[in-house]
């Protein structure tokens, strides 16, 4: 494919072109599309397919404008639809769940299910088990990411391109293959024969191995001015001070994409705390609901489920562009 | 040349000159990708490997040659997981493919709240993979009273059985799997329709182009990479599909939804006996040597796109 457009000069690095190497197309999207905000900014808006000129004319203003807000509505009902339902049936009696699901309240509210959820089916350990996950999960990406992308970019030791290779050949294995060999070993770890089962380290660890976290990172750090660094050195600032005071403040936009990833996912983790958390106490809401779905009153357990989706709901519209950024990326690819 | 003589020495090295040239502190922030990646990653990928020659108790042991993956290819489920697979990845496609693409060259043209839109879109994508499943087992509920067969009979048609019928079983799966990642390739479509230079729109508009002639003629060709691209990372998510065939019906009915890393994950899990890693292991390598061949086309595809 030859797309021949005419690219103006080089923009300054941004926090996308950090991952230009792992979505080309997408990054290069991003880029493109701020080059072309700031070249279209005389007009006011960025320039899509209908022009300004093309909404003043009566056969598209009265075509667009509907479909636009059938478009609203159709995204309203399918995409939000389900989740106000599910907002309904948390605080809905079973007995109105089941006879008549798409009633308004016909028989009042049922707060308690709430409550229920939360005391009686231990939703509140199971809960604090999730956060705890995520918590140690995150905080191992972050620390494999930044030390190895700083290694890679930064300190450049000679041994540091074969690492490398090493760190992206991960990309192309595909999760699947790891899934039993992953989990012999932590059944049986190597050197110190300890079984990690039944410990949160079980999931801890093995979340710090994500390659794309690395990449990520590592092409944020080659984008940041090595003058600072230089600087640094000449004041005498050793490896480890220019890692914390300098290089860690200069890259807060590339980890707050990696640390809202890292939540996210070991919030919509399952099959592998399934596999190492065999302990019900130590399960993860993801892990808990599906065990606890048949012997639960429908009532609590869609209050457990609400409970379940309002921190990752909640995030999302605290970090929206973060999220959006993040996706137009392409998401991370999966293995 | 003193310099140079300095950084022969140092280049030669005594272990006292390598850690004066921070070796060892380059090797501190080394530790925590070697162990971490050598042990979660490195060690399983070569174990995946040597496993799938070998039978296992965890106790003892032993080379079985081609054994495991003579075992997989006589499973009869082999061929049905192979096509319900399939079968998956096709409804997919059909479902989260064309909708999005349209979804989103409109979402383009939104001129205000067009952050809402977007939103919106993307809510479902957050939202906990088991908590939806959960949610929409309960819509397919097959009595009349269930949310799907009420929605059908205010336009008129009869419940319908959703998952507990063999040829509904897969697309209601589908169903709840495209609600839950249509956001993300939407975003994606987006981010590519923001990339199309103006330049290209406005050369349309001098020879006097209307909106349908610059959507196809300046806007679909500027999206074939991105088609591509969004049409690979799709087969290669659905070939790995396990948490809706393993929760909506366990596989069932009658094996209608076993999917490939369904049966990967019986032959390793599913017997309280002890697994049959071997075996398990043999099948994912399988599987993985066909995602990999579709990756290092993407990858190859996403350069190529990236440098022209």
């Amino acid at each position: 494919m030859t797309t021949t457009s005419p690219l103006g000069p080089a923009s300054p690095p941004t926090v996308l072109d950090a991952a230009a190497g792992e979505e080309p197309e997408a990054a290069r999207a991003v880029t493109r599309a701020r080059r072309n905000r700031k070249a279209s900014s005389d007009d006011g808006d960025d320039r899509s397919a209908v022009s300004a000129s093309d909404w003043r004319r009566p056969s598209v203003r009265w075509t667009l404008g509907p479909t636009h807000w059938l478009l609203l509505v159709l995204l309203v009902v399918w995409c939000v639809g389900p989740l106000l339902l599910l907002a309904k049936f948390a605080v809905t009696p079973t007995q109105d769940i089941l006879r008549t699901p798409m009633a308004i309240f016909p028989n009042g509210i049922a707060w308690s299910n709430l409550s229920e959820a939360w005391n009686d089916v231990q939703v509140s350990k199971y809960f604090a088990n999730t956060i705890v996950l995520a918590a140690g999960a995150w905080f191992s990406q972050i620390l494999v990411a930044t030390t190895g992308g700083y290694l890679l970019s930064v300190l450049r030791p000679r041994y540091a391109r074969v690492l490398q290779a090493a760190v992206l050949a991960t990309l192309f294995v595909p999760a699947v293959v790891l899934l039993v060999p992953l989990y012999l070993t932590v059944l049986d770890t190597p050197v110190f024969h300890t079984s990690l089962v039944n410990s949160f380290w079980g999931v801890w660890l093995p979340a710090g191995a994500s390659a794309f976290n690395v990449v990520l990172v590592q092409r944020f750090f080659d984008n940041l001015p090595r003058e600072v660094f230089e600087a640094a050195r000449v004041d005498g600032a050793g490896p480890y001070r220019l890692f914390w005071s300098i290089v860690l403040p200069m890259s807060k936009p590339i980890l707050g994409v990696v640390s809202i990833f890292a939540v996210i996912a070991s919030w919509k983790d399952f099959l592998w705390p399934l596999l190492v958390l065999r302990n019900p106490d130590l399960q993860p809401l993801s892990v808990r609901l599906p065990s606890i779905e048949a012997t639960t009153d429908k009532g609590v357990l869609m209050a457990a489920l609400a409970i379940s989706t309002l921190i990752p709901i909640v995030l999302f519209l605290v970090f929206q562009r973060m999220f959006l950024r993040g996706a137009g990326l392409g998401g991370a690819v999966k293995g | 040349m003193t310099t140079d003589d300095v950084v022969l020495r140092r280049r030669r090295g005594t272990p006292l000159t390598w850690v004066q040239g921070g070796g060892l502190s380059a090797l501190v922030f080394a530790l925590p990708l070697l162990v971490i990646f050598g042990v979660f990653s490195w060690l399983p990928i070569v174990r995946a490997v040597v496993m799938s020659f070998q039978k296992t108790n965890l106790i003892t042991t032993s080379w079985v040659g081609l054994q495991n993956f003579q075992n997989v290819f006589a499973d009869p489920l082999l061929p049905v997981a192979t096509r319900n697979t399939l079968w998956f990845a096709l409804l997919a496609l059909v479902f989260g493919y064309p909708i999005p693409l349209v979804a989103a060259v409109l979402m383009r043209e939104v001129r205000r709240a067009k952050g809402l839109y977007s939103a919106l879109a993307y809510l479902p994508v957050v939202v906990p993979p088991v908590v939806a499943v959960l949610l929409w087992k309960f819509f397919y509920d097959p009595r009349p009273e269930g949310v799907f067969n009420t929605i059908l009979g205010w336009v008129g048609i009869p419940p319908q059985p959703w998952l507990q019928s063999m040829t509904m079983a897969m697309p209601s799966l589908v169903l709840e799997a495209t609600w839950a990642a249509a956001g993300g390739t939407v975003i994606i479509y987006l981010a590519a329709l923001t990339a199309v230079p103006p330049e290209l729109y406005d050369a349309a508009e001098v020879d006097g182009a209307g909106v349908w002639r610059k959507v196809w003629h300046v806007l679909v060709p500027q999206l074939r990479g991105v088609l591509f691209i969004t049409l690979i990372l799709q087969v290669i998510g659905t070939a790995q599909v396990f948490l809706e065939p393993y929760l909506f019906t366990g596989g069932g009915p009658a094996n209608a939804t076993v999917t490939i890393l369904l049966l990967i994950y019986r032959y390793a899990f599913g017997n309280s006996l002890g697994g049959n890693y071997g075996e398990a292991t043999a099948l994912s390598l399988l599987l993985a040597v066909f995602l990999a061949v579709m990756s290092l086309v993407y990858f190859r595809l996403t350069r190529r796109w990236s440098t022209s």
